[in-house]
């Protein structure tokens, strides 16, 4: 009922990157998030290339050498493996695979689920049963199971494991997809620009996929999350990555056998993958808020009540 | 409503039916089925009695067909490892994944709804904070390695509990333990966000102004409302207890379904694997049906 | 303190927002007493429910902030006691009814434990409950009390939902009832049988009632004594008569001024040729029939009003003849040529000659389009006016046209007061210099003293630019300022049509009478004549 359009502030100059930016700059623990994120990434890109060598260095003296002793030089800190490789380079080493597998499945299954759901929420009625009808079989069965049983037929490696993943996560963005398209169709605005005479793809592009997008890569960040951890999941069971290929998961499998010896063969790479996917989670709930124009005031304004 | 069910019923048949055709499609044109069916040191004599014995020779429609029917009598076959028909020792298992699904899905619910709709009212709140960390740790660690951490703390180093194996009660604890983290830690925030939403729908002001108290607008007015999006995740988190904790079963050493499809992989009992999958399915499919009467039993708008 | 029952004294509530302190009501004081109605009157953002609020201890807080003030109710300061205290009063002692009573029922309960649980909440015993639901049920007039009990919310009808939300706030017979914009949702008809039942219901039990309003006609109606809210205060109190007749505050009356109904009625010149014209228009969705034989022709230069109320079809008409929804049967000719059967590409050329306005521009403005983008997309669609700098000065002459500056161009929706959005939306609609606009509702989701400005608005382009409307309204005084021909419709069909002062003057259908008698007056002594000569319902 209170009509306070009035009262607000002009928009300042600032470009939509620089408010994005300040944004986070006012949720600290979206900001740490992202560093910790861009930190990973990083490491992912260029870790193989300067440490792969180290990482795959076996060094029999080094055989399970316990963690935080810097005796036997940095890559040490976290201790030794159990064929006397540094864990601390190979966990930066893995961060890749683990990185390509969960990035790849993600951009895979946001791609095809984003537009069948644009064409599903779009076009008739049949093509949109089968289409939606098709999501029902993948999602009535668990992803993880599905993945199993693919795997177990094609063969474990990192392509299949990217094509595996994805196809189980399309329905999630078929479906969000198709219900947001649905919903802006029937907004005033686009209503609007139809007695206008807009065309069907200006309308999607002017009005449906600005509004879509940025749910979609908030579902994104999160999913990205739960990737990893189905990845983690089979590789953990022998059926995902195999070696020498490596990633946080296989290697909290390869700790295993040395738990009761060797904790922290397991232990890190699963505080690996527990940040990451906390820093996905966090960073995930941050956009929610930050893409939202109707909720967004709440991180805008905070910067303006601080200033 | 029965429409509605009637509908979902078809679409899960339909997909059911997917399933099928999919998983005969994958073993057989993916390769020969008799080096997938066979264990992996078969001789090719054993794999030419394998093909005639099983009409691989045939046609692949008439094959198609005749695993269809087969299916439809639920006859999947032997299981190689133990001898016995492959759905009884897929039964066998069913029988200790089960109740551990119920159990813990009885818990985390009961936690979740709890736990989450008092953070909504408490919102900003020292409590809320809490049960706002706690949930998105919970949802962020993988479970195969809290069930090490668990096992190292608990039964190596601790010796409270035991490693793996089932026997007496003391061996569910873990498994339940480990089980109940992820679903509530999703769950939890589930519900939170939905009953925040629904604490600031009219209905509420309407109750306050009635002079109801707190406790009756929250779990009376509010919960039942802020309910539909919860049982979806439910709904989700169930169907994944189903089809058995694979990691959690596996780690433990507890015999129920998702080990046993594990181990059935690793060692090429596919009709074991075969039978697993159209009884989870199924079990899938009973579920989806419940959860949509959940629906109509808690929304009146949606029963017509 | 005086010796009324309830009595606000000198309140002050500031809310704490993201962008800074808002002052929502400053210094406000009012009283009610037994068998005594007042009435709260202000636009959107005067803070007019901010008080009342404050009374049922229904403020969510924070935002909200008592600053000052006492609230006594029975010789207690409501805001010193405790929750506990406060709680077992409200209800009990005193009640409150909403605007929408759809969204404050709760959906997913009976109404019939809703309304008993108002007693058992209170510790009475559920039996007794029972048996007082069921009696005033039917007090209020809903048929078969019993299977009323076991039904949902939704399964009853607007004017339905406000009754049973009356009948629960009367199971304790409170001592006051306060009504938050009761009729606001309703149709005119239903609006008027739900005051009368306020009426009677007082007058039986005796209870203070404050009322809650945006509408003068309303407390021309019902209210004994009035006060004006604007920005937060109070700027003038007093009996309706006297606030109506002899108004001190310039806000009150310029709000008294821009009450519609009051100008002079247009005649048509109906020498120019015929632009639109519908045969037979028929739609059904399902059972329902939202249109059944519409015929009607519009005049270059004519601005024709569609008058009904919700359910009449008349925004599916306009939605029919714009192609957003497909007519089953039936013709509508532009020029001579049938919309319904255009191939698509014929269609967009006419789409450049008719344009709409909708109801509420906040959602017809997508939000994140800036405000030269929104008037220059039609130039996009229809690739006209290439040069950027043309572009530029048109949209510039056009925001000036509608009353807006040139500089505004850069801004972005949300940055715009509800009004304002409304003449941007007509910008745009002007950029492709149609012959036709259609107006659904365009005035009806904004204050008055804003519709007043908007009607002036587009009358004015009406005389200037020769544009034709086609105005679909509900609110009888507007489409008399407007319009110059008026076609009433009720269930899909037209009952009566004819120049406006025919149509206002004498009524010849039974409906367009019931609708026009039930139109309130914003003048207590029309209100009072209407009354003693029984016109009202």
């Amino acid at each position: 009922m209170t009509d306070l359009s009035l009262a607000k502030p002009p928009r300042s100059e600032k470009s939509a990157a620089a408010t994005l930016l300040s944004m986070l700059w006012r949720d600290k623990l979206a900001f740490v998030s992202a560093i910790v994120l861009l930190l990973i990434i990083l490491c992912a890109m260029l870790g193989p290339s300067l440490l792969g060598e180290l990482a795959s260095h076996q060094n029999l003296r080094g055989r399970n050498s316990p963690p935080f002793d810097l005796a036997k030089g940095w890559a040490f800190v976290l201790g030794g493996d159990s064929l006397g490789r540094p864990m601390l380079a190979r966990l930066i080493v893995a961060a890749r695979s683990t990185m390509l597998v969960a990035a790849g499945a993600v951009a895979f299954a946001l791609f095809v689920g984003a537009t069948l759901g644009l064409v599903a929420g779009y076009l008739g009625k049949n093509t949109s049963q089968v289409i939606m009808r098709l999501a029902d079989v993948i999602m009535s069965f668990p992803s993880l199971l599905l993945a199993v049983v693919v795997l177990y037929v094609l063969g474990p490696s990192i392509p299949n494991m990217i094509l595996v993943l994805a196809i189980t996560r399309i329905p999630i963005y078929l479906r969000t997809t198709r219900a947001e398209v649905l919903e802006v169709r029937e907004r005033m605005f686009v209503q609007a620009a139809i007695v206008m005479g807009a065309s069907h793809w200006r309308i999607i592009a002017r009005h449906v996929l600005p509004v879509v997008t940025p749910t979609l890569v908030t579902i994104a960040t999160l999913d990205f999350a739960f990737v990893m951890l189905a990845e983690s999941s089979l590789s953990f069971l022998g059926i995902g990555i195999q070696p020498p290929d490596i990633t946080w998961g296989l290697m909290v499998s390869q700790g295993r056998p040395y738990l009761s010896n060797a904790w922290w063969l397991a232990l890190w790479p699963g505080v690996c993958i527990v940040i990451t996917t906390l820093a996905l989670n966090l960073l995930s709930n941050w956009m929610r808020i930050a893409l939202d124009p109707a909720q967004r005031w709440r991180l805008e304004a905070r910067s303006t009540s601080d200033e | 409503m029965f429409k509605l069910i009637g509908q979902r019923a078809i679409a899960s048949l339909l997909s059911l039916l997917g399933l099928m055709v999919l998983v005969f499609f994958l073993s057989r044109l993916t390769g020969d089925p008799a080096v997938l069916f066979l264990p992996i040191d078969a001789t090719e004599e054993m794999k030419a009695n394998f093909r005639a014995l099983h009409g691989l020779d045939a046609p692949l429609l008439e094959q198609f067909a005749r695993y269809v029917l087969d299916l439809l009598q639920f006859d999947f076959g032997e299981s190689l490892r133990k001898a016995r028909p492959a759905i009884d020792v897929v039964m066998e298992a069913y029988a200790w994944t089960l109740p551990l699904a119920l159990i813990t899905l009885s818990l985390v619910i009961v936690a979740a709804i709890v736990l989450g709709s008092l953070a909504a009212f408490n919102v900003g709140g020292f409590f809320d904070r809490l049960v706002s960390i706690v949930s998105l740790i919970g949802a962020s660690a993988p479970d195969f390695w809290i069930a090490i951490v668990a096992i190292v703390i608990f039964a190596i180093n601790l010796g409270w509990l035991p490693t793996s194996g089932v026997g007496t009660p003391l061996h569910w604890v873990l498994p339940v333990a480990v089980l109940f983290i992820r679903p509530f830690g999703l769950i939890v925030q589930v519900v939170r966000g939905s009953m925040l939403s629904a604490l600031s729908a009219a209905y509420v002001k309407t109750a306050r102004a009635k002079g109801v108290k707190n406790l009756p607008i929250i779990f009376v007015h509010t919960l039942r409302n802020a309910m539909l999006p919860v049982i979806t995740v439910i709904g989700d988190q169930a169907a994944a207890m189903l089809n058995g904790a694979v990691i959690v079963e596996t780690i433990f050493g507890f015999p129920g379904i998702g080990k046993l499809m594990i181990d059935s992989i690793l060692q090429r009992d596919f009709n074991v694997v075969l039978a697993a999958i159209m009884v989870t399915a199924i079990a899938i499919f009973i579920m989806n049906i419940l959860i949509d009467i959940a629906y109509g039993v808690l929304d009146p708008r949606i029963r017509n | 303190m005086s010796n009324a029952l309830l009595e606000v004294h000198n309140l002050s509530v500031d809310f704490h927002t993201a962008r800074g302190t808002v002052h929502a009501v400053r210094h406000v004081s009012w009283s009610v007493n037994r068998g005594e109605t007042l009435a709260i009157l202000g636009e959107s953002g005067s803070g007019k429910s901010v008080s009342a609020n404050a009374v049922m201890n229904i403020l969510d807080r924070p935002p909200a902030q008592i600053v000052s003030g006492e609230i006594f109710y029975d010789g207690q300061d409501l805001l010193k006691v405790s929750y506990e205290t406060h709680r077992a009063l409200n209800g009990k002692k005193i009640a409150m009814i909403f605007q929408d009573p759809l969204s404050h029922l709760n959906p997913v309960y009976t109404v019939g434990w809703q309304i008993v649980e108002m007693m058992t909440a209170h510790g009475r015993p559920a039996d007794a409950a029972r048996a007082r639901a069921l009696e005033l049920i039917a007090r209020v007039g809903i048929p078969d009390p019993e299977a009323a009990l076991h039904k949902y919310p939704h399964q009853f009808s607007g004017g339905q939902r406000q009754r049973l939300m009356i009948a629960m706030a009367l199971m304790l017979k409170p001592d006051i009832l306060i009504a938050d914009e009761p009729t606001t949702a309703l149709d005119v008809t239903i609006q008027a049988e739900v005051l009368a039942l306020l009426k009677e219901l007082q007058a039986e039990t005796g209870m203070g009632l404050v009322l809650i309003t945006h509408d003068l006609g309303v407390v021309a109606e019902i209210a004994d004594r009035v006060v004006v809210m604007s920005k937060g205060e109070i700027v003038e109190a007093g009996t309706p008569r006297g606030v109506y007749h002899n108004a001190q505050h310039p806000y009150t009356r310029q709000l008294i001024g821009a009450a519609p109904g009051k100008g002079e009625i247009r005649v048509l010149d109906s020498a120019e040729p015929v632009l639109l014209e519908t045969r037979k228009l028929c739609k059904t969705y399902g059972k329902f029939t939202a249109l059944h034989d519409v015929s009607l022709t519009l005049h270059r230069g004519q601005s024709l009003a569609v008058v009904g109320e919700s359910g009449s079809g008349k925004s599916t008409l306009a939605r029919a003849i714009l192609r957003l929804e497909k007519a089953d049967s039936g013709e509508a000719l532009w020029k001579g040529r049938d919309l319904i059967a255009m191939k698509p590409g014929e269609l967009l050329g006419v789409r450049r000659e008719i344009q709409m306005v909708f109801q509420d521009p906040t959602q017809s403005l997508n939000p994140r389009m800036s405000v030269y983008q929104l008037i220059s997309e039609g130039w996009d669609i229809h690739r006209l006016m290439p040069d950027r700098a043309a572009r530029q000065a048109k949209v510039a002459a056009l925001l000036e046209q509608v009353g807006l500056a040139p500089e505004h161009a850069q801004r972005y929706p949300h940055q715009f007061s509800g009004g304002q959005r409304q003449r941007i939306a007509i910008a745009r609609a002007l950029a492709l210099e149609p012959e036709l606009i259609i107006c659904d509702e365009a005035v009806s989701a904004l204050d008055v003293s804003i519709q007043a400005q908007v009607i002036a608005l587009l009358d004015d382009l009406r005389k200037r630019l020769g544009i034709s409307f086609l105005f679909i309204a509900h609110d009888l005084g507007v489409v008399r300022d407007f319009a110059d021909t008026v076609i009433v419709m009720k269930s899909g069909e037209i009952v009566e049509r004819g120049p406006t002062g025919d149509i206002f003057a004498a009524p010849q259908h039974p409906y367009t009478q019931r609708l026009l008698a039930a139109n309130l007056d914003p003048d207590p002594d029309i209100q009072a004549q209407r009354r003693s000569a029984g016109m009202g319902p």
